[in-house]
């Protein structure tokens, strides 16, 4: 196998053993970009010459007898929503089309320490906002297993890059499902942590409540590495929780005997598209053989989970994407006589139309004589999915249920319905609204086009989560297929 | 018919802590454009806020010393508005849950002791400032340059019950609420500066009527006189309105100094929809009884309390007083003072008197002189000793204070002693009455104002050195002979 | 290659026929009036053509945002935050940033490290 088909804990291996080098592995990462990027468009920028010369530093490190992280000389994709430092970060915008941020996000700079290797800045919808990565003002990204359709989103281009082998491990973020749609249309393991568990410090803010930064990797156990390197406390982000991380490789056992997993009925109902109903409900026999109690159960606030969010979610946006004025970085608008002219036409000509349409609806909930029908209710509305998920897991170890409704649809199906698009998510978004972690592991094909199978656990157990995620991936061999690029 | 003023105030106090309210930037006043500045308090992407715990700390001291209700639960919210000199669009504030509820301050007007409510109290962040180019102001500007140093600077917003009825009473309760924060420590209260702000909602309704008229807002006071002033110019003019007839028009009107009226600030009404909503970045505060009442231990005494206590247990009138309380750093320095010097009324004297022009003039505070308390006290006592007398004592402070130097040195080095010895005046007293015989004459026969004639000659012989009670008391005797 | 059909989602459906729309209608939910509304406070410049399209697809969105008001929220509290937290403080510590230079070299227009703007009109 080539360097660049390999997980990060089988190259960290080989580096421990000195069979290869930083030098090495990103050439080999940069070699599959060249070949497969112009069929893939998964990056927005790659940094050719600087990964080279941090690769060759990180190789004087470690032949210094130096310590190694497990991150050590790994190259790393990063969504563009996440800041760093004097490299361009666009978040797929226009409106931010030449923004050098002067700090980096602090997953950044954590990775960066641990001696890992970023290899460029991967393409999203715009400002996060889509499921697809069709919003992106620059690229259309293409799913690797079938390249006339989406790889889903926002972090499109990231799952897509991984599923490439275009790098090793990816960052994404996730609002409503944007780590793990993208994961599930594209075969790969995505991870959205506990809400406070990763640092939002340097993300370009979506929804604040909702957000957070994740792993988007080949298999389970390198998504358990990843995560150790980027969770904890960070005092520059308020919601960040003080809490220790555990070891998450310590969860990585083919055990699941006596855990009680409940398979989510309303997620398994209309809307879902019977093949991969199937594929869930063949994972929940697996996990049943293995020695997993699998019952049914029902969560009859979930189903208002898409209307809740779209309300939230699009208030805090129109707030947090307020900041792009043409008056401090990012694009200026040319036809610019007088202030109002100035705001008015930076952000008509910035933001294009899936994120002005969030802005006036956010807006429009948060507007006087609207905020209690709408912003107010939602938030109550998130408050009884809230409960519907602690009753659920008083009984429960973890819940189970597709990623989304469907494998990867056509590039340009949905584009022309946006209410069709917020559809899709409706087995992520509840997940972001209860603040809860869920992973989302490839679990079979339909018509050649991966299905992801969605673990859900309570508040802060990642563990749970990645013992299920291991087991299940143990005892099959869908993470071991890849795309013919 | 006559009406009755109702007036309401809200105050920004700038908070003096030594980091802004949500980063680390200094808050320090009269840097360089955009010197203190970072990814935060410029709102670029991606940052979030962190609150600073005294920011909260001082919120909750002045609710105190206003016998406000401290929130068990208190929010952050934002405030939605497009305007270059806040970078991120809105203001982090607070909106339906503030740190403070309730409470009041007492004002004397005219001998009698008024209750004024306080609303709420709560925190936020200050925004930049923009300075207009080709203009003097905003009208006629050709572009705008901002300057985002102040952006993120701890505010701390103050509302009265619409309580105040005179602009005089307004005046006075600005100036003790700035005594009030002074004292604290949680605001230096200058208006000129701008790290003390107030705006007015003011509107007229017929005397003895409980329900309220139309208010205006009256903004852009700068002074505590340009309150007053204000104040009285739009009630002169409500009532105008409504003596001829006319309805009071709801709007925001800015007060100009220089021609003592306001003016509206918007020709058509343009009420603004914040769209507030909680901050999803920040946690709630919520202050437990320890932290409150650790907080309350640091309150020491407040204006009203000192002033009342230097009239009881020094014997000091009213005006005193006040002159002293109203200045937190000359009271201390009057107290330490006093714990070397029992004359209080001769101290107070000096101090409201020639110390207090001393500093006039200069433009320096107390805190700024270059002598300390005992030395000041080791002048008083050489007076009160007949060492120097009263009048070169005044010269000799300014040489103290100018450069420093104890009463001991200067005297020393000018010889500046006072000449008490009554056998060396008599020396003089002799030469100066033979040399004005006219004088002498002058005198005993009935003319009293040659003896000043007299004892201006000792005193000019003696370079001022005579001790003059002295010198007229040997004169007066000489003369007898 | 085939894509697995793509079901109607009967969520949104549903939600029209409890909306009582019985096929999807042109909602006047939000008006033209109200999309200039919005647009200006969100200071978002629109053309004629996104004016209509936005019309139409806000009120379709809001139609079925709408749903929520069946639930019963009485006596439900707001949830803010997911993870219940309070106390979050910083020490009143100045920590000056080093690199100024790198925020105002993003200024779309500045004049000797002061942003600069257009003229704000009255």
């Amino acid at each position: 196998m080539e360097l660049f088909e390999l997980t990060a804990h089988e190259l960290h291996a080989k580096l421990d053993r000195q069979e290869t080098s930083a030098e090495e592995i990103v050439r080999s990462v940069l070699g599959r970009i060249s070949r497969v990027e112009n069929s893939v468009f998964a990056f927005m920028t790659v940094n050719i010459d600087e990964a080279i010369t941090k690769a060759k530093e990180i190789d004087e490190y470690i032949t210094s007898g130096k310590k190694m992280t497990p991150l050590t000389g790994i190259p790393i994709a990063i969504k563009d929503n996440m800041c760093t430092r004097g490299m361009l970060t666009t978040a797929s915008s226009k409106i931010l089309r030449n923004y050098i941020p002067p700090y980096n996000a602090t997953v950044v700079e954590k990775i960066l320490q641990a001696g890992a290797i970023p290899i460029g800045k991967t393409n999203l919808d715009e400002f996060a906002m889509g499921s697809s990565t069709e919003n992106s003002a620059y690229k259309v990204t293409k799913n690797p297993w079938n390249l006339g359709t989406v790889p889903g989103g926002s972090s499109g281009g990231s799952a897509a890059c991984i599923a490439a082998d275009e790098a090793i491990l990816a960052f994404g973020s996730d609002t409503g499902g944007s780590i793990r749609q993208p994961a599930s249309f594209c075969g790969v393991v995505g991870l959205k942590p506990t809400y406070g568990r990763v640092s939002r410090y340097g993300l370009i803010a979506f929804a604040s409540s909702l957000d957070q930064i994740g792993p988007l990797t080949k298999d389970v156990t390198d998504a358990a590495i990843f995560l150790n390197s980027i969770a904890g406390h960070d005092p520059k982000d308020s919601t960040s929780v003080d809490l220790p991380v555990p070891d998450y490789r310590k969860s990585l056992i083919d055990d699941v005997k006596n855990l009680k997993i409940g398979v989510i009925k309303e997620l398994l109902g209309e809307g879902i598209g019977s093949s991969v109903k199937s594929s869930i409900l063949e994972a929940a026999e697996l996990l049943k053989k293995l020695g997993a109690k699998v019952e049914e159960v029902s969560m009859p606030t979930l189903k208002y989970g898409v209307a809740t969010y779209y309300l939230l979610a699009t208030a805090e946006a129109s707030s947090n994407l307020e900041r792009y004025d043409g008056v401090k970085y990012g694009h200026r608008s040319s036809e610019a006589d007088d202030l109002l002219a100035m705001y008015y036409n930076t952000r008509r000509e910035g933001f294009g139309p899936e994120v002005k349409r969030r802005i006036m609806l956010g807006t429009y909930a948060l507007s006087a004589g609207y905020y209690d029908a709408y912003y107010l209710k939602a938030q109550k509305v998130r408050t009884l999915i809230k409960n519907d998920f602690d009753k659920a897991f008083s009984k429960f170890d973890c819940l189970i249920s597709p990623t989304a409704p469907s494998p990867a649809f056509k590039i340009g199906e949905k584009t022309d319905d946006p209410l069709s698009m917020y559809l899709s998510d409706i087995a992520t978004i509840p997940i972001n609204l209860a603040g809860i972690p869920a992973i989302s592991i490839p679990c079979g094909f339909v018509n050649d086009l991966p299905v992801g199978l969605q673990i859900i656990g309570k508040a802060f157990s990642e563990e749970m989560l990645f013992r299920v995620a291991y087991t299940y991936e143990q005892n099959t061999e869908w993470h071991k297929r890849k795309p013919k690029l | 018919m006559k009406y009755e003023a109702v007036i309401g105030l809200e105050i920004h106090a700038q908070l003096l802590t030594d980091s802004k309210i949500f980063c680390g930037c200094s808050t320090k006043f009269g840097a360089a454009p955009n010197s203190n500045i970072c990814p935060v308090c410029t709102g670029q992407p991606g940052v979030l806020p962190v609150l600073n715990k005294k920011v909260v700390e001082f919120a909750i001291k002045t609710g105190l010393a206003l016998k406000g209700n401290v929130a068990k639960r208190s929010v952050f919210a934002r405030k939605n508005y497009f305007y270059p000199d806040l970078p991120k669009n809105y203001q982090i504030s607070q909106y339906e849950l503030p740190l403070v509820v309730g409470g009041h301050m007492d004002v004397t007007i005219d001998g009698k002791i008024k209750h004024i409510g306080i609303t709420r109290i709560h925190l936020e962040e200050d925004a930049g400032k923009l300075v207009h180019k080709g203009a003097a102001g905003l009208k006629g500007s050709t572009g705008s340059l901002v300057d985002f140093n102040r952006t993120g600077v701890p505010l701390m917003e103050i509302v009265t019950e619409p309580d105040i009825r005179s602009p005089e009473e307004a005046k006075l309760f600005m100036q003790d609420l700035r005594n009030l924060l002074v004292y604290l420590g949680v605001c230096d209260g200058n208006m000129e500066e701008g790290s003390l702000r107030c705006d007015a909602n003011v509107s007229l309704r017929p005397a003895g009527k409980k329900e309220l008229g139309t208010k205006t807002e009256v903004k852009n006071m700068n002074s505590f006189k340009s309150v007053q002033k204000a104040l009285e110019s739009e009630i002169k003019r409500q009532a105008e309105m409504l003596g001829s007839g006319e309805r009071i028009v709801q709007e925001t009107r800015l007060f100009d100094d220089l021609t003592g009226t306001t003016t509206p600030m918007r020709s058509k009404e343009e009420a603004h929809d914040y769209r507030y909503f909680p901050e999803p970045d920040l946690v709630p505060v919520e202050p437990d009884k320890k932290w409150v009442d650790e907080i309350s231990k640091t309150i020491t005494e407040l204006p009203n309390a000192k002033k009342t206590r230097l009239m009881k247990d020094h014997g000091l009138p009213e005006l005193d007083a006040n002159v002293l309380t109203d200045d937190k750093a000359l009271a201390d320095f009057f107290e330490e003072c006093l714990k070397l010097y029992k004359n209080a009324k001769n101290l107070s004297n000096w101090m409201i008197g020639d110390l207090t022009a001393y500093l006039k003039v200069k433009k320096i505070g107390i805190k700024d002189i270059n002598i300390s308390p005992a030395q000041f006290i080791e002048m008083l006592n050489l007076i009160d000793k007949g060492t120097i007398s009263r009048n070169s004592a005044k010269g000799i402070m300014v040489k103290m204070l100018d450069g420093g130097r104890s009463v001991n040195d200067i005297v020393a080095e000018s010889g500046a002693t006072q000449i008490s010895d009554e056998s060396e005046l008599l020396k003089i007293i002799t030469d100066v009455m033979k040399n004005n015989p006219k004088s002498v004459t002058d005198y005993k026969s009935g003319k009293e104002p040659a003896l000043f004639h007299l004892i201006g000659q000792v005193m000019r012989a003696t370079k001022g050195r005579a001790n003059p009670e002295t010198a007229k008391k040997l004169l007066t005797e000489a003369l007898k002979k | 290659m085939l894509v697995d059909k793509i079901p109607a989602l009967p969520a949104f459906g549903e939600a029209c026929r409890e909306a009582g729309l019985h096929s999807i209608i042109r909602s006047m939910k939000v008006t033209a009036k109200d999309v200039e509304h919005v647009a200006k406070l969100a200071r978002l410049g629109l053309t004629e053509d996104e004016k209509k399209r936005f019309t139409e697809q806000l009120s379709r969105i809001l139609d079925y945002a709408e749903t929520i008001n069946k639930l019963d929220t009485k006596n439900v509290s707001p949830t803010s935050h997911a993870i219940p937290m309070k106390n979050v403080f910083r020490e009143d510590k100045f920590l000056p940033f080093e690199d100024l230079q790198e925020i105002i070299a993003n200024a779309p227009k500045e004049d000797n490290n002061i942003f600069s703007v257009p003229r704000i009109m009255e």
